[in-house]
């Protein structure tokens, strides 16, 4: 199974920019499950299943999203191998940007959009700096001179980095990004993998620099997630 | 070298075939993109700027020299063939004029770029009211001043073979000094307009309908000779404006003056 990445700030089009990418997947046939991780709410799952993708939701709560994402990763992929998916896309709601939900041999795609500021890039950090795909949405509000400006600022910070513009209301760009999908790495599993970046500050044992992937490597305040696909609405 | 761009007819708003299967143009044209608002010209902009290859919401293909942009060049050179100049009248990235035109003369590869952001800050100023300087915010230039510096930095700074104009003629700005600076020499020169000067000065015009490209015309002799004659109706128009602008009153004199300068001009 491929497993993919997505975070970016929020309100950049990371779900708009993943719907339009998964239609295109689906005329291929290929089965997708999708994971939505995000803090008090979210109602993104209803756009998700309108694909008829199996989805599953998990609410962080009191703790950091990036944090319970990751305690949560073996158990993610688990429900992602139970619907027999190909392709399990990991959608984070990271909120300080200090964590990077990035894995070592899984795609990574962050999303920003060009209206969020000229220093963005710099700030959003390793979830831009240790991302394969930068996507870059709403070109069509700004010139074409910011949006080489913008590119050319996250290229500064990532120069590995493969940027794609893609147009979140129309779709435009998401064919490109449906090509990195399926041209990224299928895995067997996420235990002993290790994350891009470490995540300090203090509650788990990812907290405190811990990297690798497992329950066996998770103590103090982790929240385990449940498992299942989301009833209807 | 680009010897010619050729947009393959993809598919309308209602998912048929577009009429018109390619429109071929050729460096050293104008081409202008006529049609009803939402009729898809900033669609057609759009596809050029993008290199489409089957995969925007019209589905068409741009090719240059009857080759897919992909074997033509590498992504990155691909979008330098390329500068447009949008819709949009506002500047949002929070920078100073001179950051900005450095960033982007970087961004382009250019060697002298402090000249070059000087001589696009120079002919800005050229083409917009009140001069705008090195250390303004962007963010704090007018609609008209930001036009100026787009048009500006499309014209010298980008200096693209493949020029994409997206409305100039509600920019403030003069309309006609404007397209003559971005369309130079020897370049294609898509002009999205409503403005049927500009419509009339172009070799040809693409005409949009629900999406697709629906008609191919040529402009006729009488045409032009028309074009000629609307130039100067403009150009009596603009001198009136100046003078509104400028703190000046239009005493029935002063527009009896104008017409007769512009008559005199006419038999000249």
């Amino acid at each position: 199974m491929r497993l993919v990445i997505v975070a970016g700030p929020p309100a950049t089009g990371k779900t708009s920019v993943m719907l339009h990418t998964l239609r295109h997947i689906l005329t291929d046939k290929i089965r997708v499950a999708v994971c939505k991780i995000d803090c008090l709410e979210t109602s993104d799952h209803s756009a998700y299943r309108r694909l008829g993708l199996p989805i599953m939701v998990g609410l962080s709560d009191y703790i950091c999203p990036d944090h319970f994402y990751v305690s949560n990763l073996e158990e993610i992929f688990a429900w992602g191998e139970k619907q027999q998916a190909e392709i399990l896309v990991v959608e984070t709601a990271g909120l300080c940007h200090r964590c990077a939900p990035g894995i070592k041999g899984c795609l990574s795609i962050c999303v920003v959009d060009n209206l969020s500021g000229i220093d963005t890039p710099k700030k959003v950090g390793p979830v831009l700096t240790t991302a394969d795909v930068v996507v870059v949405t709403k070109g069509d509000i700004v010139s074409q001179a910011e949006r080489e400006v913008f590119r050319r600022r996250i290229e500064m910070v990532n120069p590995a980095t493969h940027v794609l513009e893609i147009n979140g209301l129309t779709g435009q760009g998401a064919l490109r990004l449906k090509k990195v999908v399926l041209a990224s790495p299928s895995i067997e599993g996420v235990e002993g993998r290790e994350l891009r970046y470490p995540m300090p500050s203090a509650v788990c044992s990812y907290c405190n620099g811990e990297t690798v992937i497992g329950s066996r490597y998770q103590m103090g305040n982790v929240k385990k997630i449940v498992c299942r696909e989301v009833s209807n609405d | 070298m680009i010897r010619k761009i050729a947009v393959l007819g993809g598919i309308t708003k209602s998912g048929v075939r577009e009429t018109l299967r390619m429109v071929e143009i050729y460096p050293g044209e104008i081409v202008a993109v006529v049609g009803p608002t939402g009729s898809g010209k900033s669609q057609l902009i759009s596809d050029i700027e993008y290199w489409a290859d089957g995969d925007t919401p019209s589905r068409r293909q741009i090719q240059i020299n009857d080759q897919v942009p992909a074997e033509f060049a590498v992504e990155t050179s691909l979008r330098r063939l390329v500068a447009e100049i949008s819709q949009n009248m506002n500047f949002v990235i929070d920078m100073s004029v001179r950051d900005f035109l450095l960033l982007h003369a970087e961004s382009r590869h250019i060697e002298n770029a402090l000249e070059v952001a000087k001589a696009v800050v120079d002919c800005a100023n050229q083409l917009t009211g009140e001069p705008l300087m090195m250390d303004d915010s962007l963010t704090a230039l007018s609609g008209g001043q930001s036009r100026a510096l787009m048009v500006a930095d499309v014209a010298l700074l980008s200096n693209a073979p493949i020029v994409l104009v997206d409305e100039i003629e509600n920019a403030g700005i003069n309309r006609l000094s404007a397209l003559r600076l971005l369309a130079g020499r020897g370049k294609v020169v898509l002009v999205v307009t409503h403005d049927p000067l500009l419509a009339l000065l172009a070799d040809k015009r693409i005409v949009m309908q629900n999406g697709g490209m629906a008609k191919l015309l040529t402009a006729s002799p009488s045409e032009k000779v028309l074009a000629g004659r609307l130039q100067k109706i403009d150009t009596v128009l603009c001198e009136l404006r100046e003078r509104i602008r400028l703190g000046g009153e239009l005493t029935p004199e002063a527009i009896k003056e104008v017409t007769w300068t512009d008559a005199q001009r006419v038999s000249a």
